[in-house]
């Protein structure tokens, strides 16, 4: 599915000035530790978050995540939307709870599969 | 890639979460303009970023040094801390000293060393309590790439 299928499935609003909509999605990863996106989540992922500031832009780059998705009307400031502007990676925000937004992306078919392509082990 | 070696180094500054992230983002486009395979290369910037993050949150001031040649990526990363009092705890995953604050940005669960450990090839951890902690980790380029089903 692409990012405009997902914006209107959770009633996003999109925060980026220049990110494509187009892109294709096909796995998720949703957590508030940047940590855990970073052992865990898998490339070229969207990811769900309740975090709003700029550590998340940086953690979605190096993790080559492809989109953001900010829960429960959270918004991040403006340097920090600039930021991902810079980054190309598109924000979105939705009204919906954590659980509600992950619930509606994985009845539409995506899915948080490990990805063993990125370790070591 | 050509056979020469690519060397560099960041200067990190302890609580500057401004730019946090800053250095491994560069070292990040460093090796994507080396054509280095897209799993090396987020393996390297996930383990850089721990690393990095573990500086700005721990120490006074750091550096990342870097090294890139045709058969491995070398990262080593001193800093001027509080140094690790118990290097096979903070191996653990889950163990942290983090205060909240930090934990409140999404970093400081007791994953830094582990994921490094995990996305690195081989990882040395050498610390002195009380003076400041050296990780080296080094990535090989030539070992075949390891794509799952």
């Amino acid at each position: 599915m692409t990012l405009e299928d997902i914006r209107k499935r959770l009633g996003a609003v999109v925060l980026s000035r220049n990110g494509d909509m187009t892109i294709a999605i096909e796995k998720a990863y949703c957590a508030d530790l940047m940590s855990d996106v970073l052992a865990f989540s898998m490339t070229n992922s969207l990811l769900v978050t309740g975090l709003t500031n700029a550590q998340v832009i940086r953690t979605a780059e190096i993790a080559d995540i492809k989109a953001i998705v900010f829960v429960q009307s959270k918004r991040p400031d403006i340097e920090t939307i600039a930021m991902a502007d810079e980054k190309r990676i598109p924000l979105m925000v939705t009204s919906c709870s954590m659980f509600d937004a992950c619930g509606m992306l994985y009845e539409q078919g995506l899915r948080c599969e490990p990805d063993r392509s990125h370790s070591n082990e | 890639m050509n056979d020469r070696c690519t060397e560099g180094c960041f200067f990190l500054t302890g609580k500057d979460f401004t730019n946090a992230g800053a250095a491994s983002s560069n070292l990040k486009e460093i090796l994507e303009s080396l054509g280095i395979r897209p799993d090396i290369v987020r393996r390297t910037a996930i383990a850089s970023f721990e690393a990095e993050m573990n500086v700005i949150i721990y120490a006074v001031a750091g550096m990342m040094q870097y090294s890139i040649t045709p058969e491995m990526i070398r990262l080593v990363i001193q800093d001027m801390g509080p140094g690790i009092k118990d290097i096979d705890l903070a191996m653990k995953e889950g163990y942290s000293t983090a205060p909240d604050y930090i934990r409140e940005m999404g970093f400081g669960s007791g994953m830094g060393l582990p994921n490094i450990k995990k996305n690195a090839d081989t990882l040395n951890v050498s610390s002195v309590y009380g003076e400041g902690t050296t990780l080296e980790f080094i990535i090989y380029l030539t070992k075949p790439s390891q794509e799952g089903p």
